[in-house]
């Protein structure tokens, strides 16, 4: 099978700085697979270059397709979606508004300037997925902190994006409903390729299949959960002896 | 209020409308209270455009009298050719140009003898000049405060432009318009014709707003005004979205400078420069930009304030003007039309404190 997304060599340079530093990463559809390190590893910054957000050297390539210099909005509409660390959504406007504008990027003008007489059935099929089918009339603004990060997850999915890069889905979340993250994730990528940026350590083991391991803007480990926690180098920068590092970083 | 969302409550909105513009107006009051009217909707129709641009997406237009002056002189040169050619004949030269002792038409003048091209630029010119724009700001991404400045710079240069322009009046202008596409303006029954254009052409504007703020289109502009990069990365190019909202306003404002200059008889470039273009955004703001019909309440408000206050008190208006905007920033961020919204919430209150 081949990966859903497949990028070699990313660097990003801000000033000289190089916050990625040549990674590789294949993201596989039916896999969850999370990417995780400390602050400053690069996480977001990948995402960020993926997405079109930052210039990178480098290729991604989704599809056959070269990503790279494509403008932001291009390589969303190749299936690329992603939420952000605090979630985005267009609060003034309802649940159902907002994936109805998520479901409709390739609409034309002629359907655009017209009124809408009915939500597309794959929005509200959606709206039962993540959970917010009673909210349909509710204004995202006043939605609870987890439920809008669902209906972000949920806009890339009415999308029909097939990667999925969520930074940090968890945050912020209460016990319960990282567990229903937890599944979402799990259901939503039995056809699609998702990636996770987290810090959470827990959650990773509960739900990954994947890990990659970042530390200083290059790959230092990837493999599944437990080859990941065995490896020594990847314990000192990260999960146990040098957990004072870590913690110095995060603070 | 749920009533005036469904269809029938829209028609019931614009027939009562109608009939205020259309009926009352015209029997309670005079022919020149009727003309004050007249010039005053001409602004509310700017309102209504600077309403979609800002109140609806984000776009602080601090510079309509660009849009406004384009169709105002636009049309304002017609009526010189015209005037001209009634009393000269085909190609002459207009009066104020002969003052300035310039004995040749200047080309650019020629075609606008005709109303049919002149009305088309009034309506094209303006719209594709923000088209132009828009597209090299927004795709920029140029916002903001930023946006703003480059806006208002841009209506004091095209003021500053038009003083230098001595074949399109320079500092006084173009006025002393006699006939408006045949009809001669002295006459009170033309000049109640003009005021019912105005207002019909401000229920046409409502109605295109509402539109476009009922359809996926309005809803995709608040989006971009809320979250332009969640937009871009949901795959839109959120610049096109900003772009219609900014030429549609565009276009708005340079109908109303084309109506405005029949009904009040002179256009000069201290109406569109910088300090206009403010005065547009203020009835805007104290009305309530992000309502349909805020803008035009607060723009009919203070328009009329200034006239009234300005008649009983010359030399405090604009001390009691500048008061009402401070006061309504203050108190009523939303404008006039939020007042309801505002009460509700006072009388709530109580009732909250003693559940």
């Amino acid at each position: 099978m081949s990966a859903a997304l497949s990028c070699k060599q990313i660097e990003v340079a801000f000033d000289g700085f190089k916050a990625v530093a040549g990674v590789d990463l294949e993201l596989d559809r039916g896999e969850v697979h999370f990417l995780i390190g400390p602050n400053g590893a690069g996480k977001t910054t990948l995402v960020d270059a993926i997405t079109g957000l930052a210039k990178y050297t480098g290729s991604v390539v989704k599809d056959g397709e070269e990503l790279r210099g494509k403008k932001v909005h291009h390589i969303a509409r190749k299936g690329i979606g992603r939420t952000f660390q605090t979630a985005t959504v267009f609060e003034n406007l309802t649940v159902a508004q907002n994936l109805d504008i998520a479901a409709g990027a390739g609409r034309s003008p002629w359907t655009l300037l017209r009124r809408r007489k009915h939500l597309p059935q794959h929005v509200t099929d959606t709206m039962e997925r993540i959970g917010l089918k009673d909210k349909a009339d509710t204004p995202a603004g006043i939605l609870a902190h987890g439920q809008k990060q669902w209906l972000e997850i949920g806009m890339l999915l009415v999308g029909d994006a097939d990667v999925l890069l969520l930074d940090e889905p968890i945050a912020g979340m209460g016990h319960e409903e990282r567990e229903t993250t937890g599944l979402l994730l799990h259901d939503i990528a039995a056809d699609r390729a998702v990636a996770v940026v987290e810090h959470d350590m827990d959650f990773m083991r509960a739900f990954a299949h994947r890990v990659t391991v970042l530390h200083a803007g290059a790959v230092l480990a990837a493999g599944t959960v437990d080859e990941v926690s065995d490896d020594p180098r990847v314990q000192e920068v990260y999960l146990g002896t040098a957990k004072e590092n870590a913690d110095a970083a995060t603070a | 209020m749920k009533f005036f969302q469904s269809r029938l409550g829209t028609w019931t909105g614009f027939a009562a409308a109608a009939l205020v513009l259309f009926g009352l107006a015209p029997l309670l009051l005079s022919g020149f209270r009727l003309g004050l009217l007249a010039q005053f909707l001409c602004y509310a129709i700017v309102a209504v455009g600077i309403g979609l641009a800002w109140g609806r997406g984000g776009m602080l237009t601090l510079g309509q009298g660009v849009f406004f002056g384009m169709g105002a002189y636009l049309m304002a040169m017609h009526l010189k050719m015209a005037d001209a050619e009634f009393r000269n004949g085909p190609g002459a030269v207009p009066d104020f140009m002969e003052l300035a002792g310039i004995r040749e038409l200047p080309a650019y003048w020629a075609p606008f003898s005709s109303p049919v091209f002149t009305i088309a630029m009034i309506l094209l010119l303006p719209t594709a000049f923000a088209v132009l724009l828009g597209l090299a700001v927004f795709k920029r991404r140029v916002k903001g405060a930023y946006f703003a400045i480059l806006s208002q710079a841009l209506a004091g240069a095209f003021a500053i432009l038009l003083i230098g322009q001595q074949s399109l009046g320079g500092f006084n202008g173009l006025s002393r318009f006699r006939y408006f596409f045949g009809y001669n303006l002295d006459d009170p029954v033309n000049q109640q014709m003009l005021y019912f254009i105005a207002a019909g052409i401000l229920l046409v504007v409502l109605a295109v707003a509402l539109q476009l703020r009922r359809s996926r289109y309005g809803e995709l502009l608040v989006a971009v005004r809320d979250a332009e990069e969640r937009v871009r990365f949901l795959g839109y190019d959120a610049a096109n979205v900003k772009v219609v909202a900014y030429a549609v306003a565009a276009l708005f404002a340079s109908v109303a400078g084309a109506v405005f200059v029949p009904i009040v008889g002179i256009i000069s470039p201290a109406s569109i420069g910088i300090v206009p273009s403010i005065m547009f955004l203020l009835g805007v703001a104290i009305g309530g930009r992000a309502t349909l019909l805020g803008p035009v309440i607060g723009a009919l408000a203070v328009a009329w304030a200034q006239t009234a206050l300005s008649e009983q008190f010359p030399s405090a208006w604009t001390y009691a003007q500048g008061l009402l905007f401070v006061l309504v920033i203050a108190l009523l961020p939303g404008g006039i039309a939020s007042v309801a919204a505002v009460t509700k919430r006072f009388q709530r209150k109580p009732v909250e404190a003693a559940a």
